[in-house]
């Protein structure tokens, strides 16, 4: 039954090599590459050889012993795990003999272990017990009388799996993929011989440990030693969908196992382009949320944020919403609705909803939550190379000689790429991190940075400015590359404005904060270091100055000709699922799909022929924007799918001044999130297990999700949308996302080639996939740039206005942690807040002990925006002068603080630079007494609609 | 629309653009990025502030760009 569920294990990992070698295995030839061993070899060629210990996703070991074989003419019975095949070799994997050395094992194996298959939880998906079958073993001749680990106590302190040792066969599976898959090295194998026990950390529970809860262990447990919680509670499942993980920007591929239209777990899919297998606590385990009981799942309408909520209809819901709409249009004009799609939210959704507010509503007041992230990714990577995406594939990385990481903490925000970061790390590559705080990528067990740049928040475009001035001083740029490949005129100018000895390391330093040998010392390493790769994040992005580092950064990869290939490049690493594709399909106010601009005449009449309307020629409010227009009378109405505005946009007070000045606010989501409570209309959204669709991650990879149960209040986000704009009076007629899909790709050159069937034949694309390249696009601007000569820009230091003062003496940079996401309301509503229970407060021992703080203690942290208590944690991981919260919780507060200052280009706001004071107090903030109320009223407001009281 | 932010936004873009040696290009750069990403109504009560007060707190730069640059700057509709 469940063979279908589990794909071919062939042992060992594929070898790459140009090198053939022929063999002979069971009398078969068999070819491959030189390197693969020979239970691979067996078994691409059908052939699959006992094992316990070997799994392909990680390197021989060759401990179990069942996977012996005999070679001609060599001595002894060598593990085919380990042996290399070789050319001419002819190896038997079956002979009495081995039979007998094989059952001799398993019988030492079942010896101590519980014969409880039929009640245990990996019955039926459990490798001793199919080799316990494969071995023919019918008797243990040692008895189960002897020493045994039978009673081993289970430690189940992990929320999400149990540890048992009794089933522990010490196969050091899961130890190696701790080491091998993830590269934490939470487990070690503790104790000599019999003892031999898996322990994590220093024989402490699971959630004592250093153990992340990444799953790979359990992934690679082959019996159920290591087992989820959800296998034990419920069985095994009977059918899989592969399908794409709805957290981070790395998009992970997963096998959603399902027992009917339950979900049993999460497995990562180890055919899955961006992730080949691995996952983290979020995407493996923390999927509950999806069916917990917080979910609304009936549409609601009210008149005013006082009211109570009233359950309606999906019709008189949408009817409502669509009067409003008119009447506000009517009164107000073309111009005073809009809307806003998250970045959580599929392609095909995200184009719907800008489709429906440039037809139905007639004019371009669309925006995305990229909005408040990686906007100036798009506009910086745009100006310079001519595409507003990052360069690579994930795998790229592993042939970076040097990775610089700028304002990026890939461990907790991208774990499954740090993973293949860190793979790359300990096999050399030499590392250049540039951030203010210590993150666990400057020191963490078996990997260390050649280079931490400690700068001060805000001086990104100083720092870059400075290794570029050291590239071109020192002479180290790619001559060649530049001449060939870039504008001669741009670059001159830029080499000429880098070379002023302001922009010196020396210079610079009391800017930065770093020591100028650091910096020449990383800027040599980048630039004559090999394959040179630079990943950044939010830290790069949401600063005043965001989109002018995005350029510098950009100007380095030309400077340098680490751009075009396999092993470098400009890698954003962007924050939700489907940032990328958020921006590709037309979110943005000023762009339709593809990245083209609305003032743009023939992409205009493009859409005006496809879509059958006129199409404004003048871009449209961005979301900040809309908050300033909402609060002098001239935006009315919203339509947000997805996104909650008011827990992740900056000075919260300002953006609920700006929602309470508006008439109708039509928030579609599948919780009552914090901007739905100033809203009339909540429509029901969907989670990413009840719909089609697909997401575009970092490296422009469009992935398939598949929907694996019911829309559980009735529709998909997509076809509310559709019916919302029919009842706007403009026709939407799609039967599935794929007609969608196919919409978009009519209608955008760099789709072209994209549509659900071929998703579903290649796995995954990236775009640009169009007749010149109809399998995607792995390596973007190999031998030009998508402008044509790529484009050096001149990166002026300009200090933020957000400054220190007297008053305000700290700065405060935002960001998340590894066990919650974004806006938290996901996450939350899992176990993963046994790891993450509240917001806290980092800050340096010394800017403590200076204001009598004390570890756990609260903390009042006061910005010219407003104020908020936290509880602080002393952390030297923060350099002196700077503090650090996360905004994963509500009543937390962390964007009352953060203010309204924002990209020069792009509007970003400059999330990682609050000028604060702190201090020690003993109860909340005004706004979180404020806020605690307002959130009860509007709770019980809901209560009064659920218990039918309305 | 907040002039006072209108303004600290044009000045912001007006310090990016003024780093670039060549003065016709910076002031094309501005009022380019103006037309490009601002919604007209912005647009249009900052083109009435420099007209009303001369841009007295807006970078000089930004001010040459909005008046050399006028036409491109006016709602299109």
């Amino acid at each position: 039954m469940l063979e279908q569920l589990n794909e071919k294990d062939f042992g060992t990992p594929r070898r790459i090599a140009e090198q053939e070698v022929t063999l002979e295995i069971d009398g078969m030839q068999v070819t491959v590459a030189a390197g693969t061993s020979i239970m691979r070899a067996a078994a691409e060629s059908g052939v699959n050889v006992p094992k316990l210990c070997a799994t392909d996703s990680l390197e021989p070991f060759g401990s179990c012993r069942l996977c012996l074989v005999e070679i001609e003419g060599r001595k002894g019975y060598p593990a085919s795990c380990t042996t290399p095949a070789e050319q001419g070799m002819k190896v038997r994997t079956q002979s009495p003999k081995l039979q007998e050395l094989r059952k001799g094992v398993m019988e030492l194996y079942i010896s101590d272990h519980p014969l409880d298959c039929l009640t245990c939880a990996a019955n039926g998906n459990c490798e001793l017990q199919d080799m316990a079958g494969v071995t023919g073993l019918r008797e243990v001749r040692y008895g189960y009388d002897g020493e045994n680990h039978i009673h081993s106590q289970k430690d189940e302190s992990n929320p999400y799996f149990t540890y048992d040792p009794s089933k522990c066969i010490v196969c050091n599976r899961c130890v190696r993929a701790c080491e091998e898959t993830q590269g934490t090295y939470a487990l070690t194998i503790s104790g000599r011989g019999f003892e031999s026990r898996v322990s994590p950390g220093q024989d402490q529970p699971f959630m004592d440990s250093e153990c992340v809860s990444c799953g790979a262990c359990v992934q690679a447990c082959p019996t159920a030693t290591l087992q989820e919680k959800t296998v034990i509670a419920i069985g095994q499942a009977e059918h899989s969908v592969v399908t794409t993980c709805a957290y981070c920007g790395v998009g992970c591929s997963f096998k959603a196992e399902m027992k009917g239209s339950e979900v049993v777990r999460m497995v990562p899919d180890k055919n899955g382009h961006a992730n080949e297998g691995h996952s983290c606590v979020k995407g493996r385990f923390a999927w509950g949320y999806a069916t917990h009981q917080d979910r609304i799942l009936k549409p609601m309408i009210r008149s005013k944020i006082t009211d109570p909520w009233r359950e309606v209809s999906w019709a008189e819901a949408l009817d409502y919403a669509a009067a409003e709409f008119k009447r506000i249009q009517k009164k107000y004009g073309r111009d005073s609705v809009g809307g806003i799609v998250s970045s959580r939210c599929t392609n095909e959704e995200g184009y719907l909803v800008q489709k429906l507010v440039r037809t139905a509503f007639g004019n371009n007041n669309v925006d995305t939550c990229a909005r408040v992230c990686h906007s100036p990714t798009g506009y910086g990577l745009k100006q310079t190379l001519g595409e507003s995406a990052g360069t690579q594939t994930f795998k790229s990385v592993e042939h970076s000689d040097v990775i610089m990481v700028i304002g990026a903490n890939p461990t907790d925000a991208h774990p499954v790429f740090a993973s293949r970061m860190k793979k790359r790390l300990l096999n050399g590559a030499k590392l250049i991190v540039i951030d203010p705080r210590h993150i666990d990528l400057v020191r963490s067990p078996h990997v260390e940075a050649d280079f931490h740049l400690p700068l001060k928040p805000g001086t990104n475009v100083a720092m870059l400015s400075s290794i570029a001035h050291v590239i071109v001083t020192e002479g180290l740029m790619a001559t060649d590359f530049i001449a060939q490949r870039c504008e001669d005129k741009a670059f001159q100018q830029w080499r000429d404005f880098v070379a002023l000895p302001e922009n010196s390391p020396e210079a610079m330093q009391d800017v930065t904060g770093v020591q100028a040998e650091l910096v020449r010392g990383a800027a040599r390493l980048y630039a004559t270091g090999g394959n040179a790769a630079i990943y950044y994040g939010l830290g790069v992005t949401e600063h005043a100055q965001g989109s002018t580092a995005v350029m510098g950064i950009a100007n380095l990869a030309m400077a340098t000709g680490n751009i075009g290939r396999e092993g470098v490049g400009v890698n954003p690493l962007r924050g939700q699922n489907n940032v990328q594709g958020s921006c590709d399909i037309g979110s943005f106010p000023h762009e339709l799909p593809g990245y083209r601009h609305v003032s743009d005449s023939t992409t205009r009449h493009l859409f005006e022929q496809a879509w059958g309307v006129e199409i404004q020629p003048e871009p449209g409010l961005r979301i900040p924007n809309m908050f300033d227009a909402a609060l002098d009378g001239s935006f009315k109405g919203v339509y947000c799918q997805g996104e909650d505005i008011v827990q992740s946009d900056p000075n919260t007070q300002h953006v609920t001044a700006a929602l309470s000045a508006m008439e109708c606010i039509v928030v579609q989501d599948i919780f009552m999130n914090e901007t739905a409570m100033y809203a009339h209309v909540f429509l029901p959204g969907s989670s990413f297990l009840e719909k089609d669709g697909t997401f575009t991650n970092a490296e422009r990879r469009i992935s398939r999700i598949r929907k694996v149960m019911p829309p559980k209040a009735g529709y998909a986000d997509w076809e509310v949308t559709v019916q919302l704009a029919r009842r706007l009076g403009y026709e939407m007629n799609y039967a599935h996302p794929a007609e969608i899909m196919d919409e978009i790709a009519r209608l955008t050159p760099t789709f072209h080639g994209v549509s659900y069937a071929k998703l579903d034949q290649l796995g995954s694309i990236q775009w640009p996939c169009n007749d010149d390249a109809p399998l995607g696009t792995p390596i973007m601007h190999v031998d030009q740039f998508v402008r044509g000569k790529g484009k050096f820009i001149i990166t002026k230091y300009v200090a933020t206005d957000e400054k220190v003062t007297r008053k305000f003496p700290l700065i405060l940079t935002t960001g998340r942690i590894l066990s919650q996401y974004n806006v938290g309301a996901q996450t939350r509503r899992t176990e993963n807040v046994q790891w993450h229970e509240q917001d806290l407060l980092e800050i340096h021992p010394h800017d403590a002990e200076e204001r009598g703080i004390k570890d756990g203690g609260w903390v009042n942290i006061q910005s010219r925006a407003g104020d908020t208590v936290l509880r602080a944690k002393v952390s030297e991981r923060m350099q002196p002068g700077v503090v650090y919260t996360t905004f994963h919780f509500p009543e937390s507060g962390a964007n009352v603080i953060t203010t309204e200052n924002s990209d020069w280009a792009t509007n970003c706001p400059e999330y990682k630079v609050t000028a604060v004071q702190v201090m020690p107090v003993s109860e909340p903030s005004g706004w979180q007494k404020k806020y605690t109320r307002f959130s009860k009223a509007q709770q019980a407001l809901l209560e009064q609609a659920q218990q039918g009281t309305t | 629309m907040d002039i006072k932010n209108l303004i600290h936004m044009a000045n912001q873009i007006g310090g990016f653009f003024e780093a670039m040696p060549d003065r016709e290009e910076a002031l094309l750069g501005i009022s380019g990025h103006l037309q490009h990403f601002w919604e007209p109504r912005m647009r249009k009560q900052l083109l009435e502030y420099v007209d009303a007060e001369d841009g007295k707190e807006l970078k000089p730069i930004v001010v040459s760009a909005m008046r050399a640059h006028r036409n491109r700057l006016l709602p299109q509709h």
